[in-house]
């Protein structure tokens, strides 16, 4: 029921994020759509100069929330999505090298995995995000902005993929069938990609789910901090971080829309990623 | 017996006395960016050192000059070349040398050498020398009825701490480059530096041996400044106890501190006018009819409705209303007109519009990001597309100075209360020792002239006829889009007793607690 329920959620939120240009009724990432005179419009109240009235109320731009908060969503779960995407290949691609040649290869790869763990994904994902940010030229800083955020992200959140994938080889490749395949004489490339890959695909999956969650939520957090996507263009976090500025005021909308909305988005993906963890677990089956 | 008695005797007076200790935690925006004295002409870093330098002149709360280390100045009667100061005798600094002449010559001369930010104050000054130990003269080009004007944020170091720690000349900021006194002071100030962290925390404990003990209340024993950038934060420091005054309170949230009880507020007109800077020589906007389109297709009005709250006063000039040279008529902002300035627009060529990149800074002045935010939206409107690139003060600054900007942000505070300061720095042409913060490539040899005149005009209603042909040129030139002048907010617990200064520059000598 829940997992219905959360699928159902997410579904709606992927939708309304794809179909943001016919459903939104405003286009906030155009600026020369903008009235500032329309900021602060609390929701379903008139705007006390243009008599417009907004689903969510407006920013302190006179960007309508409800229309920001749908184009917000297509950055906050592309960045997920090609975060996770890096991460998931990084990580699968290593975990299978450690697990399968083993020997100096594996103890190189769990070690840099192991260094990684000790610091905070966020922490990494910042430290990678300065350094891209820096070695890029000023005038490619902003179109770049969210490849360099898509990369930071990925870089930050491979270590478990490559952990799990480690694992799953390690018990993989005493198994019978690699065996004879080793002995029938497939080049080790062959027996990684087309032998153990799809059978240990599942755990992958999950951990997929929930490092989208993670991402997503990575994304929110480093625009709330100011480092992520620019302001003329928020996503979810930067969103919340403007609305923070507005709360002891009274502005609540500001803060709260977008907020609900990632809390809905990050609660579903990991109640979906459970689901999918016990469907996937033939333990329990 | 006797012994052990008196020991712990001792420290529980020592303990009582620390108790009564009076600590103020003073919060704002943005931290200075460095604590040599000349490196920088920021009112944040001003504010600090002004904690532990004392200059020789110095505005009270009111803006009123009052003596500091001069205890009294005059030009010569026989000649209105010099100035005659004579210095407040007495005076140590924190490393206990003795402040007399010397010193002063040797931070006269330090402000004008390379890579201090103090030279277009100082630009009239031929030569400084002592006369004895407590008297200095400072001979000008021409006689220059407005220098004192010019001293009051140009402070004293010490020239044997200067010598021992190889800080003869400023760190230029713009370059990267520090040296000794970028963390460490010694001033003559009622302060003394305890600790510095850059943007965490700086701590500073009274002056025993301050020499105006006795002429301000100096009930502050301790400081401790906190930059706190995000402004929520900030204000929630000041609302639950965590800091005593801030001094840049968010618009949005006056209401709730002058409700809070427990709480006050403060305001007056500050001396500051926030603007957009253009390239005048490269690009699109070196175009005259694309600055004036920009400069109509910014609507002042909603930007003070919305972004500001009212708490702002727009203008059509880069001057406050508190500097000689300002009139009503300069004041007047062009009526918001998107018509004429599409029509300007395609006049100029760029009916398609262009891209542009705004720089601005997001921890310095009132709402600044928000209001690069909002001229982003109006840009658009006339078909310029506006890239913006906010950054913290420390990246901004450089960035804007050093002309890499086509189009920025600028706040300009007037200390001299006179146009030629924002001439000198602003309008002339960018040279070694003056237009220092004018990367806008504008450069008329005509109006330069006259700037360099206005040091040495004693007939003052000639002085201001000057002023204001150069505010002609300047208008017409149309070089910088004025916006508004901001509007001072200091929140502070109720206990507390201090002015606002027009300057936003607190002297915590001056607070008192009731």
């Amino acid at each position: 029921m829940l997992a219905v329920g959360s699928f159902f959620v997410f579904t709606t939120i992927i939708l309304l994020a794809i179909f943001a240009n016919y459903l939104a009724p405003h286009t906030p990432f155009d600026p020369s759509t903008l009235n500032l005179m329309n900021g602060f419009t609390p929701p379903m109240e008139p705007n006390e100069f243009t008599g417009q009235v907004f689903l969510m109320g407006t920013d302190d731009q006179g960007r309508d929330l409800f229309s920001t908060i749908l184009y917000g969503l297509r950055i906050s779960l592309f960045v997920g999505l090609m975060a996770v995407l890096l991460a998931m290949v990084l990580g699968v691609i290593l975990g299978l090298i450690s697990g399968f040649s083993g020997g100096w290869l594996d103890i190189i790869i769990m070690r840099l995995a192991d260094i990684q763990m000790t610091f905070p994904s966020i922490l990494v994902a910042m430290l990678v995000y300065g350094v891209a940010r820096g070695m890029l030229p000023p005038e490619l800083r902003y179109e770049m902005s969210i490849t360099v955020l898509i990369i930071s992200i990925g870089l930050s959140e491979w270590v478990p993929f490559a952990r799990t994938v480690r694992g799953s080889t390690l018990v993989e490749k005493e198994k019978d069938y690699i065996t004879s395949a080793r002995m029938l004489g497939l080049k080790r490339f062959s027996i990684m990609t087309r032998h153990i890959l799809p059978n240990i695909l599942s755990p992958v999956l999950v951990i997929a789910t929930i490092t989208f969650a993670l991402a997503i939520i990575a994304e929110a957090t480093l625009s709330f901090l100011g480092v992520g996507v620019p302001t003329t263009k928020p996503s979810l976090g930067t969103l919340i971080r403007i609305g923070q500025d507005f709360l002891f005021s009274g502005e609540w909308w500001i803060l709260l829309f977008p907020a609900l909305t990632l809390l809905a988005l990050a609660l579903s993906i990991n109640l979906f990623g459970d689901w999918l963890r016990d469907m996937l677990n033939p333990k329990i089956h | 017996m006797f012994k052990k008695l008196v020991i712990p005797a001792l420290m529980i007076s020592f303990t009582i006395s620390s108790a009564t200790a009076e600590t103020v935690r003073w919060a704002r925006a943005g931290d200075g960016i460095t604590m040599d004295p000349h490196a920088q002409n920021e009112g944040p870093t001003h504010a600090l050192n002004h904690q532990i330098y004392d200059s020789l002149l110095q505005r009270d709360m009111s803006g009123a000059i009052i003596p500091s280390l001069a205890t009294a100045w005059s030009a010569l009667p026989d000649n209105p070349k010099i100035w005659r100061f004579n210095l407040r005798k007495g005076v140590k600094f924190h490393n206990g040398a003795t402040f007399d002449s010397e010193d002063v010559v040797f931070s006269l001369n330090r402000a004008m050498a390379d890579g201090s930010e103090m030279k277009e104050l100082l630009s009239s000054i031929k030569e400084v020398r002592a006369v004895d130990s407590h008297v200095v003269d400072i001979e000008t080009n021409g006689a220059n009825p407005l220098l004192i004007n010019n001293l009051t944020n140009m402070f004293m170091m010490d020239k044997g701490w200067s010598e021992v720690n190889d800080v003869m000349t400023p760190h230029d900021v713009a370059k990267g480059e520090t040296n000794f006194a970028t963390m460490n002071t010694n001033g003559t100030g009622a302060f003394m530096l305890v600790s510095r962290s850059v943007d965490e925390k700086t701590v500073l404990k009274a002056n025993p041996d301050y020499w105006g003990k006795n002429l301000y209340p100096n009930q502050v024993t301790e400081i401790i400044y906190t930059p706190i950038q995000s402004s929520a934060t900030r204000v929630a420091a000041l609302l639950s106890g965590e800091v005593d005054i801030i001094q840049d309170v968010p618009v949005q949230d006056l209401g709730r501190v002058s409700s809070t009880d427990g709480l006050k507020l403060a305001t007056a007109a500050q001396n500051r006018v926030i603007f957009l800077g253009l390239n005048t020589v490269e690009g699109p906007t070196a175009e005259l009819k694309v600055r004036q389109a920009m400069n109509i297709a910014i609507n002042r009005e909603s930007i003070k409705k919305v972004v500001m709250r009212g708490q702002s006063d727009p203008t059509g000039v880069i001057m406050p209303p508190f500097v000689n040279g300002w009139t009503e008529k300069l004041n007047e902002y062009p009526a918001y007109n998107l018509d004429k300035a599409k029509a300007l627009m395609s006049e100029a060529g760029y009916s398609n519009g262009f891209d542009i990149v705004l720089n601005c800074p997001n921890d310095r002045y009132i709402n600044d990001e928000a209001i690069c935010q909002a001229a982003v939206g109006m840009m658009a409107q006339i078909g310029i597309n506006v890239t913006l690139d906010a950054k913290p003060k420390a990246q901004h600054f450089p960035i804007a100075k050093g002309g890499e900007a086509d189009f920025y942000m600028l706040g300009w505070g007037v200390p001299t209360f006179d146009s030629h300061y924002i001439f000198n720095y602003l309008v002339h042409t960018q040279t070694d020792d003056r237009g220092s913060w004018n990367p806008t490539g504008y450069s008329n040899a005509e109006v330069d002239t006259m700037i360099v005149s206005l040091e040495s005009e004693t007939d003052l209603s000639k002085r201001n006829d000057t002023i204001s042909k150069i505010w002609a040129n300047v208008q017409d030139a149309q070089m910088y889009l004025p916006i508004h002048n901001q509007v001072l907010n200091w929140g502070m617990r109720s206990g507390i007793e201090f002015d606002v200064q027009p300057e936003d520059q607190p002297h915590f000598q001056f607070l008192k607690f009731n």
